[in-house]
């Protein structure tokens, strides 16, 4: 049976839900259930990643140290992830501390067009002897041909698989599937998929990209994570095993470490709220909703419409200063309502 | 000596985007003349423009300023950070001040609007980053007007098609240089960078946001004294303007201005390799006054 890796980044992509606020105490707590659960990577960290906590993104209640050695102490047998971002952690700053501190994985990111960004930390992590991905962000901006001459710039620096995300929950299953059987049809090593749940589409978008051949999956407890959270990992498991696929997790322990999220982690389950749902059709990153609902109300505009302006700016995952821009300008315009209809048929795929 | 020559000779080093645009800057520039542009390859664009330009070229790099350059007062260094490294020693021993738009923290640090004569004195003159030159003198204003600053971070993003090969294999180098810059001249004691690429179409114009906290905000004051320093970018760097003035934003200062370029090598979008060479032209011209005592309208 086709194996699936699944890649849990609860404790990292959750982490925008909460404005970067996770705790030693639940990190640790849920990272000794997902290890129990023997989840093969466990993702930690600021929603960012390493060296991303700031004014721009939000600041992390902890250090990435701090937020590292809580998980470490707590996994046996999975592999602890994190995420870079090149433009905010570097490899003096920041990898190398995280190597020392003990993580397995790194997921090296650009936004989908920009893989060549990646390539000194690729080509440095590798050198290292540590596991290291290639990852697109907002991927849904690029056509397939696109992603697959950048995933196969991070094949060529080294990156032992890469993954695309759907950072807007923007995708509708045969996009998905169009991109990553290309993506499977074309590359050497393995290709992975991050979903979102804008659109109540994150399983049915894991599913499509397990179909096409994806072989690494990301999901996390409840769906924790930015906007609408993730694929929600306790579905998506079983969900697969029930298509013939193996992820060698256990049930009842992924149920239970679902429950203990719910729990310790979470002010409230994630769902899909309407500011999660324009998102995703603005095709704009869902991380920028908290910071777009506190912009919006400072100066008193309607927050869908700051979502929709700023989707027309192409803004990528990072560019939360353009919220303000775009909230000032929508303010200080005469009329009572921006509220422009936009043109739900032609998704933001191009 | 050489002083019957009107111009002050330059020779621009690297061909890439900033070396190019640097050069139809060079040549448009009352004070300067460039008498030389060195690179690798011949055939790249920015070889095939300085040839149209007429400008003699050479594709041996470094090695052709020792061998092969007739007499010339200042170079540009328009390479990447690892070259400069290289580049450095044998430039030095050439005995003329060296100009360095790469990332390499060899030289003295300089941001016109701040520190222009100062920064004469020194053999090899930094120009930080492009980022650098977009923020700084506004992290700088902030430091002057708060004493207490804790923190400031900067973030600029720029269109993916303004980022040469030398910018994305550097972002490092870039990151860490921008953020000791800006410790160093605004005062803050913590200070972080970013930059992001968006390769949106129509291509997006620079934009730089700088965020800052402080025990007590003093805006009243902050206010016109962005405003002065504004103009007086504004001076060297035509478009570099204001679109959110400072702001009090809950717990941070926030301001953001948007940089356009002149249009000369990339199209106007490309602010960030504008401001640096638009930073790096001033340097050099208040060297050619100095040097050549020209009675020139002086620089602020």
């Amino acid at each position: 049976m086709p194996k699936i890796t699944i890649s849990d980044p609860t404790l990292r992509d959750g982490n925008h839900a909460v404005a970067h606020k996770l705790t030693a105490e639940q990190i640790a707590i849920y990272a000794r259930a997902a290890d129990a659960a023997q989840i093969p990577i466990v993702e930690v960290g600021h929603g960012n990643g390493l060296g991303a906590s700031s004014l721009q993104v939000g600041l992390a209640a902890i250090s990435d140290r701090e937020m590292i050695e809580a998980a470490r102490e707590n996994l046996r047998h999975s592999k602890l992830g994190v995420h870079v971002i090149p433009g905010f952690a570097t490899i003096r700053k920041d990898i190398t501390a995280a190597i020392d501190a003990g993580v397995d994985v790194f997921r090296v990111a650009s936004h989908c067009t920009e893989a060549n960004t990646t390539r000194q930390h690729i080509e440095y992590i590798s050198s290292r002897g540590k596991e290291v991905y290639g990852v697109l962000m907002m991927s849904h901006m690029a056509t397939k041909e696109t992603l697959r001459h950048e995933c196969r710039k991070m094949e060529s620096y080294g990156a032992h698989g890469v993954v695309i995300m759907d950072s807007a929950g923007a995708y509708f299953p045969d996009d998905v599937s169009e991109r990553i059987g290309e993506l499977t049809a074309h590359l050497n090593i393995p290709v992975g998929f991050h979903a979102h749940n804008n659109l109540g589409l994150a399983i049915a978008n894991s599913i499509a990209a397990a179909r096409a051949g994806a072989t690494i999956i990301d999901g996390t407890a409840r769906g924790f994570g930015a906007g609408a959270g993730n694929a929600q990992l306790e579905v998506l498991v079983p969900v697969l095993e029930k298509l013939g696929f193996t992820t060698g997790i256990d049930l009842y322990k992924i149920l239970d470490a679902s429950d203990i999220a719910q729990e310790v982690i979470m002010p409230y389950a994630p769902t899909i709220r309407p500011m999660s749902i324009v998102s995703g059709l603005a095709g704009v990153f869902s991380g920028f909703n908290k910071h777009v609902e506190r912009i919006a109300k400072e100066f008193c505009v309607d927050p869908r419409d700051v979502l929709f302006e700023l989707g027309r700016h192409k803004p990528v995952a990072g560019q939360e200063d353009l919220i303000i821009q775009v909230a000032l300008q929508l303010s200080t315009q005469s009329e009572p309502s921006m509220t422009v209809t936009p043109d739900l048929t032609s998704p933001n795929l191009n | 000596m050489e002083t019957s020559h009107p111009k002050l000779r330059v020779i621009i080093l690297g061909s890439g985007n900033i070396g190019t645009d640097l050069l139809i800057k060079t040549v448009r520039s009352p004070h300067l003349d460039c008498s030389f542009f060195v690179g690798r390859n011949l055939t790249s664009p920015g070889m095939l423009k300085a040839r149209d330009l007429g400008i003699r070229v050479s594709d041996k790099s470094v090695n052709a300023l020792l061998h092969d350059a007739e007499p010339f007062d200042l170079i540009f260094d328009a390479t990447s950070a690892s070259a400069h490294f290289e580049n450095w020693p044998v430039l030095r021993q050439l005995g003329k001040p060296v100009i360095d738009l790469t990332p390499s923290r060899i030289g003295k640090m300089c941001v016109p609007a701040i520190n222009l004569d100062d920064a004469l004195n020194y053999a090899n003159i930094n120009m930080v980053t492009c980022g650098g030159q977009a923020s700084i003198p506004l992290a700088y204003t902030i430091g002057q007007v708060h004493k207490d600053v804790s923190y400031i971070e900067v973030v600029s993003s720029i269109a993916s098609q303004s980022a040469g090969l030398a910018t994305r294999a550097n972002i490092d180098e870039y990151v860490e240089t921008t953020e000791r810059a800006v410790k160093t001249f605004s005062g803050a004691p913590r200070a972080k960078a970013i930059l992001i690429l968006n390769p949106a179409l129509p291509c997006m114009d620079m934009q730089t946001t700088v965020f800052a906290q402080v025990e007590r905000p003093r805006l009243d004051e902050l206010i016109p004294a962005v405003d002065r320093i504004v103009r007086k970018i504004q001076t060297y760097v035509p478009d570099y303007r204001l679109v959110v003035p400072p702001l009090w934003d809950g717990d941070r200062i926030v301001m953001t201005v948007k940089v356009q370029g002149q249009g000369d090598f990339l199209p106007k979008y490309a602010g960030n390799l504008d401001i640096i060479n638009c930073a790096a032209l001033a340097v050099a011209e208040q060297q050619a006054r100095q040097r050549l005592q020209i009675e020139a309208e002086v620089f602020c």
